[in-house]
């Protein structure tokens, strides 16, 4: 990334493909669990579908889902979702320093749209600028795999029994302890940070703050907090763009 | 189905959809504020743990199946297994929990 302009511009339809065909498989599991989970929650099918079709993003689909089932309003769904989707503003502008600076405003938008983590991690492995038709290929199988990932364990989580159903319940959960345990067990930062998330979360829900806190903004508050005293209190070495 | 589903999902969409486009179709420039791209990595962390506790101990018929649950997936999410995994095994926990205890 030292010098993009003197690296050739990857623009091969084919090459940004194969290069999305190992996201698209990993995708159609998690979104498998996400059809699931959204079953589990009372959506149907179609409902799943459409979540996954018009967001593309697991953690603020299964955040949205979360707080759906617990009846929070639109105001702390929104507020929720940019505060879990804030990062993307920082990949989003980190492609964009590596985009063919000929790929025009109405392309832009519409790679924005599927700039997920690791397609993200995958066009930006690439030396030099990208062209609009690897990126166009690049997207192809992740769409395809979390849109189909999500139809069909909505659909098999539809035909379960009750029983199950209720065990799935927990399923989400279980995959935000995936996510955030493994860097916490790393990185002491990232582990006090989450610690201090978790008590003001477990504060605001026991205590009678919880009359004056609904739960959407009670995650928005933690998140802020606990995320700030981190930047303040445990600052990162030359910071990694990824 | 969950109250104004339609909207619960618009809103979604299009607050997901606007973090991404914004930056891709206006800035050419980076963060220059350290405290800010230090503050970024550390939100996933800080949301999802206030998302997950204390909510998961009300995901299930009982907090105590809800209990056993947290520990099988944080024992597998401790030795890094994938999200399927640990979700799986959290699933079958409360499953066994529900019928035993």
């Amino acid at each position: 990334m030292s010098q993009p302009e003197e690296a050739p511009i990857q623009n091969s339809f084919s090459q940004g493909f194969w290069g999305g065909m190992p996201i698209g498989l990993g995708y159609f599991s998690v979104a498998f669990a996400f059809g699931i989970s959204a079953v589990a929650a009372g959506v149907p099918v179609w409902g799943a579908a459409l979540i996954s079709m018009t967001n593309v993003t697991s953690a603020g689909q299964f955040a949205g889902l979360s707080l759906m089932a617990t009846g929070a309003g639109l105001a702390e769904q929104a507020l929720t979702q940019l505060v879990i989707n804030l990062r993307y503003a920082l990949m989003s502008l980190s492609l964009s320093q590596r985009l063919d600076p000929a790929i025009g405003l109405l392309d832009r938008l519409f790679m924005a749209f599927l700039n997920t983590d690791e397609v993200f991690a995958v066009a930006s492995s690439q030396p030099g600028l990208l062209g609009r038709r690897y990126f166009h290929g690049l997207m192809l199988a992740p769409y395809l795999g979390w849109s189909a990932g999500t139809v069909a364990g909505a659909a098999a989580g539809a035909v379960l029994p009750q029983a199950v159903r209720s065990a799935l319940g927990i399923a989400i959960y279980g995959m935000f302890l995936a996510i955030i345990l493994p860097p916490a067990k790393k990185n002491p930062a990232v582990r006090r940070v989450l610690l201090l998330s978790v008590a003001l979360s477990c504060l605001t829900a026991w205590t009678p703050l919880s009359r004056f806190i609904g739960s959407g903004f009670s995650i928005i508050l933690c998140t802020l907090i606990a995320a700030g005293a981190g930047a303040c209190l445990f600052p990162r070495e030359e910071a990694r763009h990824a | 189905m969950p109250d104004r589903f339609l909207a619960q999902v618009a809103v979604m969409a299009v607050v997901t959809y606007l973090i991404r486009a914004v930056p891709l179709a206006l800035c050419r420039g980076q963060l220059r504020s350290r405290w800010l791209r230090d503050f970024l990595f550390y939100v996933p962390y800080a949301v999802l743990g206030a998302m997950t506790f204390p909510a998961v101990l009300s995901a299930t018929a009982s907090p105590l199946s809800a209990l056993c649950g947290v520990a099988a997936g944080m024992a597998l999410a401790w030795r890094e297994k994938g999200l399927l995994t640990v979700a799986a095994a959290a699933c079958a926990a409360v499953f066994l929990a529900e019928r035993l205890l």
